[in-house]
């Protein structure tokens, strides 16, 4: 019966990317390009091992990104705000990395930390305006994720800027550079020692370390502790859980709070490892992409780690498209239909769990009270 | 993801009114309504006296706040009809996507009036994916929303990518220009419009030359507000009571918003359930889809990548601000429409609005502070010096701020207002065929 439940859970998001492989092969044979060169080139290129790599370290802000999202919606707390969330910590941890030199088993975990309580901070504003005024957090984290942008350039503008040396005109606003120590190793060497073979020019970011730590954490907050029992009791039956003794309100508010923090460390994967900077070329969007991942991995730190992986993979493996003359958008489009088919698939297994369900209990009772009385034939 | 997404408002929900059975739209007080709108327009003429800005209040920012509002609106609008009939439509922003790409490619094709329609049946589309994941699936309400708004993202540039080609002069960005133009309409006598070819005298026009404190402000409302205006934005203001009726007055509404309240005792009388939530959903993702072909086709003429915004998101706020009435969204739409426009007209006219925003809150501390709420009225009075001193401290708010003026109205306003609202009472709850309550 276990078995029989895992492979339906499986079942649900293998039958969603295959439903959006075949409904974007017809889409793109409509269109006129050929599906299966599409597809097979993308196979082939996204397998190689500098692709691999780079699939990894887009793989951890989308976890990171699913997680925070995952957080909340364990009780049905919708975070539509990690967006703003981590660009704004990015921002000023850069700035505040940039400020300060210290060895590097301090300045690192600085960083992070000022990210975290950015987020957090950024975070706390709608749980505050939902407890407090009743704005449901859905609206207000969207604005918030405007604001953010609006306030982060104005930050970077107005403090944070390095000022271009000379004559030279700076056309993309930065901050300064962190100091060395602040600079996160590549896990290179980890893969040589393996037997991996690494392109010139790949780099697997250190933070992808620190995702894993992040994702153990996770798990055991929300399954190991009564601080995570009370948060899926929240979710699963908010009645109850009040009735238990929850308060809902402070519950929005620690549940916002660590996923505002959550995802103030969305950007540090990118920074510590590669820009080393805050720039306005940072990469954006991983806020929205980690609702889809947290949904596909139905909020389970394994499964995001399985959705994060998705949807890189088909973002590094869709650079091929364009040299074959095929429109990469076609990406876009699979990564929606695969997050709205899978929400269906999951609610299609459920229908049938719970008919399998009722048809076994009513077997057992069967089996136990003997077959049901007939009507006595009428005279 | 089955458990049901909460509706958009957490705020005590008073129980049913009579409101659904009487057959009567709980309009505001009329009069309540016209104070209001003269104590805004006067505070808003301190501010521009004050300041000597005339962007506060010329006629060309009422006419472009009409404009920047029409969309807000019809996402709004669209918000009520699904939210009526009990499903969260957080997709509005992706049906509007839809609504501006295809509103865009048929202006573009055969004239601004099919992109009209294109962008209906754009954003229609949406909203039919919207009501199978939801009524037939049960899927969460507010996931399905989210998902369709990255779908339609997608499908847009995918589109463009295809459609707009370099050789049309278009590119993924963005469309070529749309043939043609939706005809425009002044009001005689007032805005100085013709009759049968004859130019009637621009009364409002005069009236706002003359620079006379609030006479001035109020024509140059009246001449922004009736002057030059496109005839869809007739047709999109004409929604406004057209939905009224149609949700209040007719059978299909009283059906409608029955299964939004109580699905189980709509069923029982023989309301087609399932029917009537598709129907709702349909007609909001059509005018989510309306909203994105004004963009279009009104406001800029082609398609561009991003153009709408969050609008579809403040359309949901609006509908909030406005407790799921259309003439509260209407209300609504004009607030977020007129700070949109005063960031677009000019930076001065956003610092005025700095100065208008401290005495409404200062006024409104007063008001809580006579109805005896101490903390209420110390939060709006904090709020309210903060603005002030920002004011006075400042020559202009920083360039990075202005764009997001109407995103931190919205804010500002549901903080303010989300109180005393009551959301339809099954909204956003699943049902399935049969269910006992």
């Amino acid at each position: 019966m276990k078995l029989r439940r895992f492979l339906l859970t499986v079942a649900a998001p293998v039958s969603a990317i295959v439903f959006a492989i075949v409904l974007c092969s017809v889409i793109l044979e409509a269109a006129g390009y050929p599906a299966f060169t599409a597809f097979h080139s993308m196979w082939t290129y996204g397998n190689k091992t500098s692709s691999l790599i780079s699939i990894a370290d887009r793989a951890v802000p989308y976890y990171l990104s699913g997680l925070a999202v995952a957080i909340g919606f364990k009780m049905n707390l919708f975070n539509i705000g990690v967006e703003g969330q981590y660009r704004l910590a990015a921002l000023v941890a850069a700035a505040a990395g940039a400020a300060v030199t210290m060895p590097a088993f301090l300045e690192i975990p600085f960083i992070m930390l000022v990210a975290m309580l950015v987020g957090a901070t950024w975070a706390f504003i709608p749980a505050a305006l939902k407890v407090a005024r009743g704005v449901h957090e859905v609206i207000s984290t969207i604005m918030l994720n405007t604001i953010a942008t609006g306030v982060s350039a104005y930050l970077l503008a107005t403090y944070f800027q390095e000022k271009a040396k000379g004559k030279n005109i700076d056309l993309v606003p930065k901050t300064k550079a962190l100091p060395k120590s602040g600079q996160m190793p590549a896990l290179n060497r980890l893969l040589r020692a393996i037997g991996i073979h690494i392109p010139v020019g790949s780099d697997l970011y250190g933070f992808l370390v620190v995702a894993v730590l992040i994702g153990i954490g996770y798990y055991l907050l929300i399954w190991r502790t009564a601080f995570g029992y009370d948060l899926r009791a929240s979710g699963v039956n908010p009645f109850a859980a009040v009735a238990s003794g929850v308060n809902p309100k402070a519950m929005v508010i620690k549940v916002m709070v660590i996923s505002g923090a959550i995802a103030g460390l969305v950007g540090m994967s990118d920074m510590l490892g590669f820009f080393h900077r805050y720039t306005t070329d940072f990469p954006t969007g991983i806020g929205f992409t980690g609702i889809g991942v947290a949904l596909l991995g139905r909020n389970h730190p394994v499964g995001v780690a399985v959705g994060a992986f998705i949807f890189a993979y088909l973002d590094r493996s869709a650079q091929i498209l364009d040299l074959n003359g095929i429109p990469r958008e076609i990406v876009t489009i699979m990564q929606g239909v695969i997050l709205l088919s899978v929400v269906v698939a999951y609610e299609v297994v459920r229908r049938i769990g719970q008919a399998q369900e009722t048809k076994a209990a009513a077997e057992a009772a069967t089996r136990l009270e003997g077959p049901a009385p007939r009507e006595p034939v009428p005279a | 993801m089955t458990a049901p997404a909460t509706p958009l408002v957490s705020g005590e929900s008073g129980g049913p009114r009579p409101e659904l059975i009487g057959g009567t739209a709980r309009l505001p007080g009329k009069s309540k309504f016209v104070v209001a709108a003269v104590l805004i327009l006067f505070l808003l003429s301190v501010a521009r006296a004050t300041t000597n800005s005339p962007d506060v209040t010329s006629s060309g920012t009422f006419g472009a706040a009409l404009r920047l509002a029409i969309p807000i609106l019809l996402a709004g609008l669209g918000g009520i009809y699904a939210e009526r009939c009990g499903i969260v439509n957080i997709g509005l922003e992706g049906m509007m996507i839809m609504g501006t790409w295809f509103g865009a490619w048929a202006g573009w094709q055969y004239g601004p009036w099919w992109g009209v329609l294109a962008g209906v049946l754009g954003g229609a589309a949406g909203g039919l994916i919207h009501a199978i994941a939801t009524v037939t699936f049960d899927v969460n309400h507010i996931v399905s929303g989210v998902a369709i708004n990255i779908l339609g993202a997608g499908v847009a540039r995918f589109l463009s990518s295809l459609v707009f080609t370099p050789d049309t002069g278009g590119g993924i960005t963005q469309s070529p220009g749309i043939q043609g133009h939706i005809g425009k309409f002044s009001l005689p006598f007032v805005a100085g419009g013709r009759i049968l070819g004859w130019r009637s005298p621009d009364v409002s026009g005069w009236l706002e030359r003359r620079r006379w404190f609030f006479l001035s402000d109020l024509g140059g409302m009246a001449k922004g507000l009736t002057g030059d205006i496109s005839l869809l934005t007739i047709l999109s203001v004409a929604l406004i009571p057209l939905s009224v009726w149609v949700l209040w007055r007719t059978r299909f509404g009283l059906r409608l918003r029955s299964v939004g309240e109580n699905p189980s005792a709509a069923e029982s009388l023989g309301v087609p359930v399932y029917t009537m939530k598709y129907i709702g959903v349909i007609i909001s993702g059509g005018l989510a889809g309306l909203g994105g072909a004004f963009l279009v086709l009104i406001s800029s003429g082609i398609y561009k990548e991003g153009q709408t915004n969050g609008r579809g998101f403040i359309g949901l706020a609006a509908m909030i601000f406005g407790n799921w009435m259309p003439s509260g969204v209407a209300v609504g739409a004009g607030l977020f429409g007129f700070a949109d426009a005063l960031q677009l007209r000019s930076n001065k006219a956003v610092h005025a609005l700095l100065l208008m925003v401290a005495i409404g809150l200062l006024l409104l501390s007063v008001l809580w502070a006579l109805r005896r709420k101490p903390i209420r009225a110390a939060v709006c009075a904090v709020l309210g010096s903060g603005f002030l001193i920002w004011f006075l401290t400042s020559n202009r708010v920083p360039e990075q701020f202005v764009g997001f003026t109407p995103h931190l109205v919205t804010v500002l306003v549901l903080a303010l207002a989300t109180q005393r609202l009551r959301p339809p009472a099954a909204d956003g709850l699943p049902y399935r065929k049969g269910q006992v309550q």
